[in-house]
Formats: structure tokens, sequence, C-alpha cells
């Protein structure tokens, strides 16, 4: 029974959905890409679209509304959020596979019980609750009290990434609605996935946001071990070696979707 | 693709394996047939594949869209229709309807979302298009001999056994022409609404629309615009709703009270307070009282007809009692002289390719199943969409498949639970599935609450052991 939704629907809104679709289409399944809470769309565009796109696999990443180029969104809620996703991943012309980025796999995580991807991948995924919340409390008090998660870029990226770079990517981020905030410290556990789609967990041991023992609990929910990549911060779609985890993902695209 | 070289035919490889009255049989062993690619069709295909099984489905027309293509012969659809119940409630709950899209589609955007599911979960290369179910017969082990042949009437015709069948003919379709005493040498023009497609066939002409479904409604309001003058005849007196209250689509009001848990009684009170200061007292234009309450039958949902009647565009009258040769008598007495009559009085069920007790139809034509779903002692055999919601249609019949291709799968894994599973759908045989005081007439054969509906698949789901339906 879906009387809330029914009752009371998510708002449309204006959305950025940024693609690169490959030079001849060769049947391979869309791959949407949800960057995290203050990311955009764009810390996908840098590297992995067109990476993605050239390996054959028609490529798009939607900034969640709020966020990047999307209409402003001050009272989202995690499930407008998951609406987002599953409104982009429906209007593709084949049955999508969802990659999601921190609190972004949350996000995707609860699309999934809303939309029958053929496969997802939750890439350092932040499920929230208070576990997160402690293991970072610098980032996360402003939060608490209404402001901003905090994300340094001495957080987010290895030493590798040239400081100027790291320190231009992190002042491009924005913010997620307080709602959203709060509600990612609250933990609600997603719905299982529709459609049993398989499920990639991948992340970094030396991320500082997510702990590994986070990274094990979330894969072993969805059944598998995380795949992991040594010496990467959290975001590794921006990081130096932002190559490798990406190539390790298509590949088990190719293999299981 | 899930289905060998050779569908049917014997020089390319196709293996017949068994003979039924001197016809090869071809084997699809596990292969589920659907009947029909509209909505239910194609609801009943994904969901046949996302469980595992291989589909075969055969569509008399050329696309998919089933009622909701208007090219198609059978469709009732004509060129204003939108849909009577907002987003939420009409998509199906995997596959959301864009954003973009108004609270209430066109029927040109229901077939474009329709094409784009196809398409998104690859439906269409399991289509047999232009091809015709001609008979659907019982085989040994629970199985399905299925009889077709090419809509056109040429080749032969071709018998495949299936594992289940899901009948997705649609039943909107057929039409009901009530027998009126002189209706054969009523000189004026009469059509049934599944005739009715285009506005311009009522222009300058005085029509008289029999039926106050949605339908018969729709096509007053049309009439209203378009014709010289239109009567509206009517038997009994229905809640008019309007699309909007509040602020918002109607349904989506109505699902916020029952968000909020409010019972029937205080629903009803709220919906008739708002009603009466909206739409008013609809007597005065007329119209018969009411003889339920709010809820008890799924309301005609029009926001026009109350204008139009206000207007006096449209005249409201009793139901027919005879027709004569240039005139038409009402009961009451008065007697108009239409040009055009629209029949707008429904729709038969229809089966034509299968035995009906099968499906347990009764002298009345109705057939008798489980949720109007599930046939008795047929557990591989499923009707989808047969409902007359107070909701949109596509989210019910999705979990009615859904729970049919669980149904199946447990079959396989634990026969015995299958067994106790369909033996308890079967003592609910004639359960209804709303808590309307209606009349036992083919209108309301299938009307369902969605809500009290969905609780029981729910439950069905539960006791299948599958989660994510809530």
């Amino acid at each position: 029974m879906r009387a809330r939704e029914w009752a009371f629907p998510i708002a449309p809104v204006r959305r950025e959905v940024r693609r690169a679709t490959p030079e001849v289409d060769e049947g391979r399944p869309p791959v949407l890409f949800v960057p995290g809470f203050g990311h955009g769309a764009w810390v996908f565009a840098e590297h992995w679209l067109e990476h993605t796109a050239d390996r054959g696999f028609p490529a798009y990443a939607v900034s969640l509304r709020g966020h990047g180029d999307s209409a402003k969104a001050p009272k989202a809620t995690l499930r407008a959020y998951a609406h987002d996703v599953a409104q982009v991943a429906a209007s593709l012309p084949r049955r999508a596979v969802i990659v999601g980025h921190g609190a972004g796999a949350l996000v995707t995580a609860h699309a999934l019980a809303r939309y029958p991807a053929r496969a997802a991948v939750l890439l350092s995924p932040v499920f929230g609750g208070t576990g997160t919340a402690l293991r970072n409390p610098m980032l996360s008090l402003p939060a608490l009290f209404g402001g901003g998660l905090r994300l340094p870029a001495g957080q987010l990226f290895s030493r590798e990434l040239p400081s100027n770079a790291a320190r231009g990517y992190a002042a491009r981020l924005g913010r997620a609605s307080t709602r959203a905030q709060w509600q990612l410290l609250r933990g609600r556990t997603p719905q299982p996935p529709v459609g049993d789609p398989p499920v990639l967990v991948v992340g970094s041991p030396d991320d500082r946001i997510v702990s590994d023992t986070a990274l094990r609990r979330v894969a072993r929910g969805y059944g598998g071990a995380p795949l992991l990549f040594p010496g990467m911060g959290h975001d590794l779609m921006l990081d130096t070696r932002w190559r490798e985890p990406i190539d390790a993902i298509l590949d088990w695209l190719e293999k299981s979707a | 693709m899930t289905y060998s070289a050779g569908y049917g035919d014997p020089e390319s490889g196709g293996p017949a394996t068994a003979w039924r009255d001197g016809w090869p049989v071809y084997d699809r062993s596990g292969t589920v047939c659907v009947i029909g690619a509209g909505p239910s069709g194609l609801t009943a295909m994904k969901n046949l594949k996302e469980h595992g099984f291989g589909v075969d489905c055969y569509e008399r027309d050329t696309s998919v869209g089933g009622a909701w293509n208007w090219r198609h012969d059978r469709s009732p659809v004509y060129a204003s229709t939108h849909l009577i119940s907002s987003k939420p409630f009409s998509q199906f709950p995997d596959f959301p309807m864009p954003d973009s899209w108004p609270d209430y589609p066109k029927h040109t955007q229901v077939l474009e979302y329709l094409e784009h599911y196809a398409d998104h979960f690859d439906l269409k290369p399991h289509i047999w298009f232009g091809t015709e179910v001609v008979k659907v017969e019982p085989a040994e082990g629970e199985r399905w001999d299925v009889t077709t042949r090419s809509t056109g009437g040429y080749g032969g015709e071709r018998i495949h056994r299936y594992a289940a069948v899901v009948i997705a003919n649609g039943h909107n379709w057929s039409p009901k022409r009530p027998e009126y005493e002189g209706l054969e040498d009523f000189k004026g023009e009469v059509i049934h609404a599944a005739q009715f497609k285009d506005a311009a066939q009522l222009r300058n002409k005085k029509v008289l629309v029999i039926g106050a479904g949605n339908t018969g409604c729709d096509i007053a309001v049309e009439a209203a615009q378009q014709a010289a003058r239109c009567w509206h005849s009517t038997r009994r007196g229905y809640w008019y709703t309007p699309k909007y209250t509040l602020g918002r689509p109607a349904d989506q009001v109505n699902d916020l009270m029952l968000w909020l848990k409010l019972p029937l009684r205080a629903r009803q009170f709220l919906a008739h307070r708002t009603l009466k200061s909206t739409v008013g007292d609809l007597t005065r234009f007329g119209l018969p009282q009411p003889d339920h309450k709010i809820y008890e039958t799924h309301t005609i949902v029009n926001s026009q007809l109350v204008y139009y009647l206000g207007h006096g565009a449209v005249s409201p009258v009793p139901d027919v009692a005879r027709f004569h040769r240039n005139s038409v008598e009402l009961k009451g007495g008065e007697v108009i002289e239409p040009d055009l009559v629209v029949l707008a009085t429904g729709y038969h069920p229809s089966f034509e390719f299968i035995d009906g007790s099968l499906l347990g139809v009764d002298a009345s034509g109705r057939p008798r199943l489980a949720m109007h779903a599930f046939p008795k002692r047929q557990p591989t055999l499923a009707v989808a969409g047969l409902l007359q919601p107070d909701s949109g249609l596509f989210p019910l019949v999705h979990w009615q498949m859904v729970a049919f291709a669980r149904m199946l799968r447990v079959r396989e894994a634990a026969p015995a639970k299958a067994v106790a599973v369909q033996r308890k759908l079967e003592a609910e045989l004639d359960r209804r599935w709303t808590t309307a005081k209606v009349k036992d007439s083919t209108r309301h054969w299938f009307e369902i609450s969605h809500t009290t509906y969905l609780k029981a698949i729910q439950r069905l789901l539960d006791e299948l052991g599958l989660e994510g339906a809530k």
C-alpha cells in the first residue's frame, strides 16, 4: 500500500541530466550515475561519463533536486531524491543500471524499491545512521543544527590528487536539504529492491567518511563483499586513479548485466 | 529472446512432441503464454520475465497498447479521452509516468507510456503481432494448448503447449447493447460508445446519450459543446466528483483521508460536505438522487458535466421507455426526437477462445474468479485486469501479475505450499472487494476498492514469501 505516496505525490522539478552516448549503439544497458549529497552531475561528467560511453555504455548523470543545475529544492526529502532517480531511470530507452555514490547510494537504494534496475552499484555508500555521524563528528555536527554537511577536500580525496584540483572540486560542492540530512542521520533502511537486480558495492578502505565495516555491512546486506580500491578517497570518480574503479564496474556489468 | 527458432514451423526445427486433433503440438516447455499486448498483457510479460519465465505473447493487432491504442479495431478510446485517475494511481508502481505530464494524461500519452514500457523492458521481441488466439485448451500436467492463427486469416492454425496462460484480452471491447422496444424500427442513427471516435460525429446533431458511466458523461460533455441539442439519459443517481477538489486531484484527496486512516463513515461525511459546498445538489438540474452513499460505488469523475448542466447545454432525462420510428419515448412520457443515439452502456467481458466452464462462467456470462483473476482448480491460468476499480487499473494489474508469477515459482519450489495457497484463494471465490451496496448489474461485476484489493494482494504475496509489495 502506498497511500502516503498517492496522497502526497512528489512535486515535479526541472532536473539536470548530463549524458555521453557511444558512437555506435551496441545494445548495452544505459548507466545512470547518482551523485551524493552536495555533489552534482558534474562530478561524473569530469571523467566517468565519457569513459563509460567509450566502453560502449550510454552514460547519464542526474543532479538531484537542489544540486548542480537542477532546480532549487530547500525542502526536499530522501523520497523526493529517490523519485528524481526513478524518474530519470524510467525515461531512458532501456532498463538502466544505477550507480549511486555516497549518500546518493542510499538514494539509489530507495529508488531500487521503486524501479526494477538491471543492476546497481553502490559507491562508497553512506547509508546514514548515528554510526556514520559519530565517525565523522566534525562533518555532521553542523548538519545537526541545520547547517550543511562539511565536506573538506582532505576528507574526499587521496593525497595523490594535486591540492589545487582537490580544493577546486571541494569549492564546487553544494549541500543537500536540511530535511534530507536529518533523514540521513536517522538512517531508515530502504525497502528491498524490486526485480532482484545484482548489486555491487565499491569503496576504498582508506575512505575517511565511510568505514571499512560500514562498507562490508552494506555489501553483506546485498549478499556480497565489497570491491575495494586501497589508497583512494571517498570521491572515487574524481580522484587521480579514477579509471580503476570505473573499469572494474564496467567489467562487472559486462559479466552480470 | 526466449523462444527457439521455428515458431510452430515443423520445417525449421520446431519440435512437435504431441498431437491434438491431427495437428502437431509444439512444446514451449516452461514458457508462459500471454494473450493480448495491452497494459495488462505488457505488465504480465514484464513481471513473468522478471521472475525468470520465458514469455510468448499473442496480439491480434500490429502494435501494443490494446484499448489505449485508438488505431486498434477494438479500442473504445475517442479523440478527447483523458485518464480519470490522476498519475500516481494510473502508473505502474515501478515505472513512473514523466513528471512533465499533467495530472490526468491524455490517451495518446498513455499509449506513449505503454510503448515506452514495452521498449524499456524489451518486451516487443516476445510479442507475435497480427496473431490471434483461437483456442485455449487444457493439456496434461496442468499445462495449456494454445491454438493461434494470423489475424489476416492466411496460413494455418498452430498449436503450442505452454506451462501457464495469462488471459489479458481486455474487457472493454465487446459492446453491451440494451434491448429496447422498437429499437430496430428507429430511423435515426444509433451507435455504441465503442464506435464514437471523434466529436465531429456529434456536430450539429440532436444527440441522446444513454448511460451514466464515465464514458456516457464524457460524451454528453462533448455533445454539449458540439451538438445542436443533448439529452443525457440516466437510470440511477450517481455521485459526480470533480477532477479537482480542495486544490488537488480528487483521488489524491481521497487517499489522503485513507492515509489518515479515517473510517468510511468519516470519509463519506467529509466527501458529502465537500461536494455539497462545491458541486451542490444535482437534483436541482433534474438528475436522480443517488440511492447510495458516496464511495459505495466508484464515483463518476467529471468536472464538466455539472458545468454544462448549469448552462443548459445538457438536459438530463430519465431512462428510455421505447423507441418509435422517429422519436424516443422516455419513462415519464416525454417524447424526444434525436438524430443520433449513443449507447454508452458498457461492455461485456468476452473470452471466446476458452471454454467458459474453465473460468467458472455462470449463466449470466459472469466469470467466477478468485480475486477476479484466478479461476478455480486452474492454478496455471490467470485473467489479468478484469477489474472495475475506484482508482487506476495499472497498479492493480501489476500486483496481480507479480502474485501470479510468484505463485508459478512457488509451484515449482514448494508444491505443497502452492496447493495450500490455491485452496485458500478458492475459498474466497465469491468474496467482494468493495463495501459497495450495488445492484447486481453487469456494470458492477468487477467493482473493487483499490485499498481493499491491494491489501488482499499484499496478504497473498506475504503468504507466498514475497516482500516489497508495500
